[in-house]
């Protein structure tokens, strides 16, 4: 009897580790695919701009474009419009992170400030805020203030849904349990409603950071001036099309690295949720 | 009923401290008219055929936009979830395009087709196919396998099967996608528009406002926002309504 349960959880053992090889060899295949696709993307760009069938104007190179960011990194440019389009963009979400997360919390506390924001929020989320530049621009001018006004007033929406959605489902047992014990409502706030409510806030953030960054370069291409959004529309009226080509590189490296970034440091809160757990499994 | 109004009677009340404020000069009339001056204007621009000749030029834009987005990423997405090797190859580009800024897209589209419709529908398309085509391959992959075999033993053809039970059961999550991509459609046409245009809503609000009638301004710019908001609540009530099967 025993003998056949050693065979059936060595039998079972085998298939784990040969369903974990097949595991380790499909991600090696997908991410080996992944850089070939992108290269093959990058010198099918490559030679059809040099076959002539393009204008350089349509469609410069890609090594041209590369030596163009080159030149505005050697020359300083790129870094200034850089960290104005990350400043802009980066301040907008962190008030609106803030902001929505109090406001959320508010709401779900307090029962005039659900009756008051709900039907704003619920008005406010599926309209396309960003035809109130204008206005916006009318009320505080060119500068960063207008262009960081935008970017909360666009990305808090999610964070205020997310935070109200995470908070109302947070498990009664988990609140009966703590006000058993002793738990005080500022404990409870801190530590038991918010890290519950984490995983939701969380996602509401992976929303909101994608906006942030369309918004802030929409803003910058309408009102013109520096950062990456400013020089590309600069580039556009110029007929510059290295540099148009240029500002669309470089950000899309920005957004990349944002949103990867975003993914990882949710991992790093997550560590103690289920949600870490399940990635590991499979 | 009173429900309702019970419910919406912030926006009321917020309407009305609008009205007050600006009627008290409270804040420069210049910079906030007040509601009603806005409505009128709303009803000028509308009696000599501005506003809809401008929102005609926008909606047409869009719809077309969207419409090819929903049929090229539909498709795309499903093609992925059900052969592989596209999925091996495709994906990887999908994930590098996903993170794209899309309104770094608006000066590269200017510069390819300039100022008219065309330039706007592609940027609608490029936007708003992403999102779509994660929903169709996220719905299309979560197809039950058990269905598919027992319609495969049941001798369906590919294109029964593909119609029959792989789009039902992506259905939910294909939705959802368009429901962000219609999202997106408003922001990526109302933002080319304000940015380079000669018509339509965006290029309207930037006309009024650099003529100063901040009147006409205001109520193109809240005719917008409903329209948008307008979309998502009927697109809401279609999903709704696709749906219910599976309740």
């Amino acid at each position: 009897m025993a003998r056949v349960e050693d065979h059936a959880s060595l039998a079972a053992a085998q298939a784990d580790i040969a369903r974990d090889a097949a595991r380790r060899l499909d991600v090696v295949f997908r991410s080996g695919a992944g850089i070939f696709s992108i290269l093959v993307l990058l010198i099918a760009w490559e030679a059809f701009a040099r076959s002539g069938r393009v204008t350089p104007f349509m469609l410069p190179p890609f090594s041209a474009v590369v030596e163009r960011i080159y030149t505005d990194a050697a020359g300083g440019d790129l870094w200034i419009n850089l960290g104005l389009t990350l400043y802009r963009s980066m301040a907008g979400f962190l008030i609106a992170t803030f902001g929505g997360i109090a406001l959320g919390t508010a709401m779900s506390r307090s029962r005039l400030a659900y009756w008051c924001f709900d039907p704003i929020i619920s008005v406010g989320f599926p309209m396309p805020k960003i035809a109130f530049l204008p206005i916006i621009m009318l009320w505080l001018g060119l500068y960063d203030v207008s262009k960081i006004s935008i970017v909360v007033f666009d990305a808090i929406f999610p964070v205020v849904t997310a935070t109200l959605a995470g908070i109302a489902s947070v498990e009664k047992e988990l609140l009966w349990s703590a006000r058993n014990m002793g738990a005080n409502e500022r404990q409870l706030m801190w530590q038991i409603v918010l890290p519950a409510a984490l995983p939701q806030i969380l996602t509401g953030l992976q929303v909101a950071l994608p906006i942030s960054l369309i918004v802030a370069i929409i803003a910058e291409m309408a009102m013109g001036g520096y950062g990456l959004g400013g020089a590309m529309m600069g580039a556009s009226r110029f007929a510059d099309s290295r540099g148009v080509f240029a500002g669309i590189v470089e950000i899309a490296i920005v957004g990349y690295v944002l949103i990867k970034a975003m993914a990882l440091l949710r991992r790093r809160l997550l560590v103690w949720h289920q949600e870490a757990t399940d990635q590991n499994m499979n | 009923m009173t429900r309702t109004a019970l419910r919406y009677l912030p926006l009321l009340l917020l309407a009305l401290a609008w009205e007050v404020t600006a009627r008290l000069n409270i804040v420069d009339t210049l910079a906030l008219p007040p509601l009603s001056a806005v409505a009128t204007a709303w009803a000028d621009l509308i009696r000599d055929g501005e506003l809809v000749d401008n929102g005609t030029a926008s909606l047409y834009r869009g719809s077309v936009g969207l419409l090819l987005a929903v049929v090229g990423g539909g498709g795309l997405g499903i093609a992925m979830a059900r052969w592989r090797l596209l999925d091996v190859f495709v994906n990887p580009l999908v994930e590098l395009f996903y993170p794209l800024p899309k309104s770094a897209l608006i000066p590269v589209t200017v510069l390819w087709l300039g100022f008219g419709d065309g330039s706007k529908i592609l940027l609608i398309f490029l936007g708003c196919m992403i999102p779509v085509t994660i929903g169709a391959y996220n719905g299309a992959r979560g197809a039950d396998h058990a269905l598919i075999w027992s319609a495969r033993s049941m001798g369906a053809s590919r294109l029964r099967m593909m119609w029959d039970v792989i789009m039902p059961s992506a259905l939910p999550e294909l939705l959802n996608g368009i429901r962000t991509a219609l999202a997106l459609a408003f922001i990526l046409l109302v933002s080319s528009e304000l940015i380079v245009s000669q018509q339509g809503f965006g290029y309207l609000i930037g006309y009024l406002g650099a003529t100063g009638s901040y009147e006409g301004m205001y109520a193109v710019v809240l005719t917008v926002a409903f329209l948008g908001f307008a979309a998502d609540r009927l697109y809401q009530l279609l999903m709704q309504r696709l749906l219910r099967w599976r309740e």
